[in-house]
């Protein structure tokens, strides 16, 4: 049995070579990007492998653009009444509400949500925004963490996120977070599963080009959480993440585990300038 | 928990058409997917929808499965009086959600 779906994948991944080959054959450039694509970007920071930064944004089609472009047709939307209402709502030990502490969301938390992941001297390691919700729930509210993927832990993050929409992320890589960063940079170079292929295989080479059919993007998260018409729910970026890791056979990292902090933390700061768009609309 | 939002101009001229746009928040589960133990997730729809405007029904449609979740409905109505627009969701367990919207109409 085992054999057989290691076969399957060697032949897939064999398939996408001759299609590779057979393109080249043809004159088809396999430049970093595509021709005939329209795409508004921001100059990349220094040290980035881009010339250029695109939002995933740029890769989509005029209706999913326009969906998310409107606040009203934008289902992702939907989350920020619940989460505001959540907000200011009492539970735990310690008889707090996020309110209790951070007053006006739309005040305490403007900007807040481009900066993570970022460092929590207390725990001396960096977080990421579900991380810090979690932890302010169970250490300052006496309340029970939520779980991944969880209506309240999702909505609670795109609010956040959302009170820094249009502020450029700013991700910060150097001082204490450094060897973290080192590692979430090792694995997004890091070959995995049967398909053997890195985040960069698809996403920093190839992004612009088809795959099957739909245009890979340069794996930019600057719209997470997202509203994805494939899910039809917000997807936060570790169920993104999963998705990926599954499609190349690989076995998923846990949620909230500290690989995923260190991919979320450099994944991140590659988009360092580019605006938060949280909720984003993609496919 | 359906939570609906619309969009409705807060005045308009009499005669003019004007946009509505309304959207709610509903899984609006098919009935032909499965769950990870294999069991089939029940039908689950918003299957009727409607708009109240000076007394009259203006506008229904009837929903079928395999319509994505979040149903967004946009149609036009043309401003006659002052009066409100009373929107109807109708899901597969009768769960009814009403939502209303005024309008100003000048001369």
């Amino acid at each position: 049995m085992k054999r057989g779906i290691v076969e399957v994948g060697l032949g897939v991944s064999l398939a996408a070579v001759v299609v590779l080959a057979t393109l080249k054959m043809f004159g088809f450039a396999l430049a970093a990007e595509a021709p005939g694509l329209h795409l508004k970007g921001v100059p990349a920071p220094a040290g980035s492998p881009f010339k250029t930064l695109y939002s995933g944004y740029q890769f989509r089609s005029a209706a999913t653009k326009a969906m998310q472009d409107d606040d009203f047709s934008n289902p992702g939307m939907l989350a920020i009444d619940p989460a505001t209402t959540e907000w200011s709502h009492v539970e735990g030990t310690a008889g707090k509400s996020c309110a209790s502490c951070h007053q006006d969301v739309a005040k305490t938390m403007h900007g807040v949500g481009a900066t993570y992941p970022k460092w929590n001297a207390r725990l001396k390691r960096p977080v990421t925004l579900e991380q810090q919700i979690n932890i302010c729930r169970t250490q300052h509210m006496g309340a029970k963490p939520w779980a991944f993927k969880s209506d309240n832990l999702t909505n609670m993050t795109t609010l956040i996120r959302y009170e820094s929409r249009g502020m450029p992320v700013k991700v910060a890589t150097d001082g204490p977070v450094t060897p973290w960063y080192d590692k979430g940079k090792k694995l997004y170079y890091t070959r995995i599963g049967q398909l053997d292929m890195s985040c960069a295989n698809c996403h920093q080479k190839y992004y612009g080009h088809h795959i099957r059919a739909d245009l890979l993007s340069q794996g930019q998260i600057n719209d997470f959480p997202t509203y994805r018409e494939k899910a039809q729910h917000l997807v936060p970026v570790e169920q993104r993440f999963m998705g990926c890791m599954k499609n190349v056979r690989a076995t998923p990292y846990k949620p909230f585990s500290d690989e995923f902090m260190e991919l979320e933390l450099y994944l991140a700061s590659r988009g360092n300038g580019l605006n938060v768009e949280t909720p984003g609309v993609r496919n | 928990m359906a939570i609906p939002r619309f969009r409705v101009p807060a005045t308009a001229k009499k005669g003019d058409v004007i946009a509505i746009k309304t959207l709610i928040q509903h899984p609006m589960d098919s009935g032909f997917l499965k769950d990870k133990s294999g069991k089939i997730i029940p039908r689950m729809i918003i299957n009727h929808f409607d708009c109240k405007y000076l007394g009259k029904v203006i506008f229904t449609a009837k929903l079928e499965p395999s319509i994505s979740a979040n149903p967004f409905i946009e149609f036009y109505a043309r401003a006659e009086a002052d009066g409100d627009f009373e929107f109807t969701w109708i899901d597969d367990k009768g769960t009814v959600t009403k939502a209303k919207a005024p309008i100003k109409v000048t001369a």
